[in-house]
């Protein structure tokens, strides 16, 4: 089997969904006849057609809304927003409506939210945010943020047959970079399973999406300087894995949770404080942070450089974390 | 401002009071379809009197949202659906959802923050739904509903189902982002859509004027490129016309429509608003001069030859139900605690309980200092 991209992972998971299920539709700006900004939807209009390939006007709220609709009825649509930062715009109908339905009303929204996410890419503020902290926050939403082409793949699948509305972040940066050979069969990746990155017993770095590859480098880096890095990729942000995070605490005692999104209120502070709660009588070193200063992330190369993690930074950390 | 509007509101509705020649579908009702207006309209006022009643009893446990003087717009245009279609009602529709199935015994749970309610207790009100008799629950972002209700209609679009959605909004919901957003997809995709505007004069205490410069919320309409026409809201008969027209066109493959009915919202936002922003007079005016179940009562004994026993008959079976109603919701119990956890997801099915919140005892002997906590003995070889 020949390699394909992330972007292409996505794509397959797409069109094999939209085969195997026919309640499985699209709808976004720009996903038909030009095939998405980023040509993740290319050639789905033309093999599925302009019923389950939807292009839809400017209006986040409007069809994230009508996808809660459509979903109610035993629909599976998919939306694309064009950057995951629109999905500021949609905030209101996912928190409130779509989030609270099967709680309050009993009605299931099996519906996925995609699109791509993440910097490095010299995207300024509206381009290249990491908005998951929001939607961790809210009960009700599933969040995953897959790092390989593999997992791209498998989860976008599982989110298709989940029973409940998933935010799937797709990593731009990732996009074309990162490539994998497709499992045979029918392959599908559990939503709420991390993934072991690379084995290590020293420290253990907690991360997802873009920066995986900041600490494998790291971790790589790390081994020539006598220190064996853990990297966990947790690929799925709600539900959190802690029985992953709790074990890797347990292997090495020493934890770094790295990520893109900004410092105040991102996933890290949730991560450190379920290690205190669940195995602080394993630790031999504080939990530390390195993530994104709080900042709107700027244009300029040295700007956002200096902003996002850096693999310098993730070394410097495990360093301290291995002296300590 | 406000006395502005709503007189304007009323000359318009009482220059047809009573007077409006049947359209072509209201005309076409049999007896019992006329009786059963009344009935509808009776229930629904009727049991939002029994309401009031528990409300001052202190037995609801939210506020208590009325529909008085509306209920011919909710009930007539809600009506006009066949098996099948589906609403979402808003604030003020109790007339639309008891015509779509929902029962009395169900509002009064629901109020009443009962286990068995519709909701087991999550949500307030008549803010629940059924798919199966046709109505989906609001949420009380205004305007939110129209975008979910386009995505229920395009489901029927899709699936080529022959079936027809009704959205109600509020003037004030007119305003929303999600309002423009929803009723902009709808008009695009051409999917089987009513959209219907109550205009009752207020959003809470701000009348239409401080809502939009349009000169009605019909006009709305032009700009998505789909009809708009105002009824009204009063003339229950009216209300079944114009919604019937509206849902046969969007079931022949037409596309939405925009209605906005006229009525008028005889009390406060809610049953504590004191309605002290109503210029004096206005409200008396209305329920004198423009009470739609009234106007009903009056058609059905002066034009379609009911007699008042015919009439004071259903009145005995609303109350009756009523009754009943209110006995079997007093007799059920409230949700249990842990029911809370339930069902945010189908997987998982439920939330872990609160740790503090197992019992002060079982909790601190679980977690005060269990066995094995500190963070390095030596003695156990180290961390193993």
């Amino acid at each position: 089997m020949a390699e394909i991209t992330y972007l292409e992972a996505i794509r397959e998971a797409l069109s094999e969904e939209m085969e195997r299920d026919p309640n499985v539709f699209l709808m976004g700006e720009d996903i038909g006849a030009y095939g998405g900004a980023f040509k993740v939807t290319e050639g789905l209009l033309a093999k599925f057609g302009e019923a389950r390939v939807i292009d839809t006007p400017i209006s986040e709220a409007g069809f994230v809304g009508a996808a809660a609709g459509a979903a109610h009825m035993g629909m599976r649509p998919v939306c694309e927003l064009q950057f995951i930062d629109f999905i500021s715009c949609a905030y209101d109908i996912l928190t409130n409506y779509v989030a609270t339905a099967r709680y309050r009303a009993f009605l299931g929204c099996p519906m996925v939210v995609r699109g791509p996410s993440g910097g490095y890419v010299r995207g300024g503020p509206f381009h290249s945010q990491n908005p998951e902290a929001a939607f961790i926050h809210t009960p009700g939403l599933k969040v995953v943020y897959p790092a390989t082409a593999e997992d791209a793949k498998g989860l976008m699948k599982a989110a298709i047959r989940d029973e409940d509305c998933v935010l799937f972040f797709e990593h731009k940066y990732l996009y074309r970079r990162i490539k994998g050979v497709m499992p045979a069969g029918d392959h599908v990746v559990p939503i709420g399973k991390a993934r072991v990155a690379r084995e290590g017993t020293d420290v253990s770095i907690i991360t997802y999406a873009a920066t995986v590859y900041k600490a494998l480098e790291a971790a790589e880096q790390l081994a020539a300087q006598g220190v064996s890095v853990e990297v966990i990729d947790l690929r799925t942000l709600a539900p959190l894995d802690e029985e992953a995070i709790v074990a890797t605490v347990k292997k090495t005692h020493k934890v770094l949770v790295l990520h893109e999104d900004t410092r105040t209120g991102g996933i890290a502070g949730e991560i450190t404080a379920r290690i205190n709660e669940a195995c602080f009588e394993w630790l031999d070193a504080p939990v530390l942070r390195v993530t994104a200063a709080d900042v709107p992330l700027p244009y300029a190369p040295s700007l956002e450089d200096y902003v996002l993690p850096q693999v310098a930074d993730v070394v410097l950390a495990c360093r301290r974390l291995a002296a300590y | 401002m406000a006395a502005k509007a709503a007189t304007k509101g009323a000359k318009t509705v009482n220059g047809t009071a009573g007077k409006a020649a049947l359209g072509p579908h209201a005309a076409a009702l049999g007896r019992d379809r006329q009786l059963e207006l009344y009935y509808w309209m009776r229930l629904t006022r009727q049991l939002e009197e029994r309401l009031v009643n528990l409300y001052r009893q202190t037995k609801v446990v939210g506020g208590l949202f009325r529909s008085l003087g509306q209920e011919a717009d909710a009930v007539g245009s809600a009506f006009a659906l066949e098996k099948g279609d589906i609403l979402s009602p808003l604030i003020r529709n109790l007339g639309s959802m008891l015509v779509k199935g929902a029962t009395p015994v169900e509002i009064l749970k629901q109020y009443m923050a009962r286990g068995d309610s519709p909701t087991r207790g999550r949500e307030l009100n008549i803010h629940f739904g059924d798919l199966e008799r046709g109505f989906v629950g609001q949420i009380s972002h205004l305007g939110d509903m129209v975008p979910v209700m386009a995505g229920v209609a395009l489901s029927f679009k899709l699936r080529k189902e022959k079936r027809v959605v009704l959205v109600y909004v509020g003037d004030g919901a007119t305003s929303t982002g999600a309002f423009h957003e929803g009723i902009n997809f709808a008009a695009v995709q051409q999917v089987p859509m009513v959209v219907i505007v109550e205009n009752n004069g207020y959003a809470y205490s701000t009348p239409t004027a401080k809502q939009t410069r349009a000169k009605s919320f019909a006009d709305k309409g032009i700009g998505y490129g789909i009809p708009g026409v105002t009824a009204d809201g009063n003339d229950v008969l009216a209300t079944y016309e114009v919604t019937r027209e509206a849902v046969n066109r969007a079931r022949a493959g037409g596309g939405v429509t925009l209605i906005e009915l006229m009525s008028y919202r005889r009390k406060g936002h809610a049953e504590h608003d004191n309605q002290s922003y109503v210029p004096p007079g206005e409200i008396e005016r209305w329920a004198a001069e423009n009470d739609p179940v009234d106007r009903y009562v009056a058609r059905l004994t002066g034009e379609f030859g009911f007699t008042p026993a015919d009439l004071a008959a259903v009145d005995a079976r609303v109350q009756q139900e009523i009754d009943a109603a209110t006995d079997a919701a007093e007799q059920s119990g409230v949700p249990e605690a842990l029911d809370a956890l339930e069902g945010i997801y189908a997987d998982p099915p439920r939330e872990r309980p609160l740790w503090f919140r197992e019992g002060v005892r079982s909790a601190v002997d679980a977690h005060e200092r269990p066995e094995g906590w500190g963070t390095f003995n030596a003695a156990r070889g180290g961390h193993a």
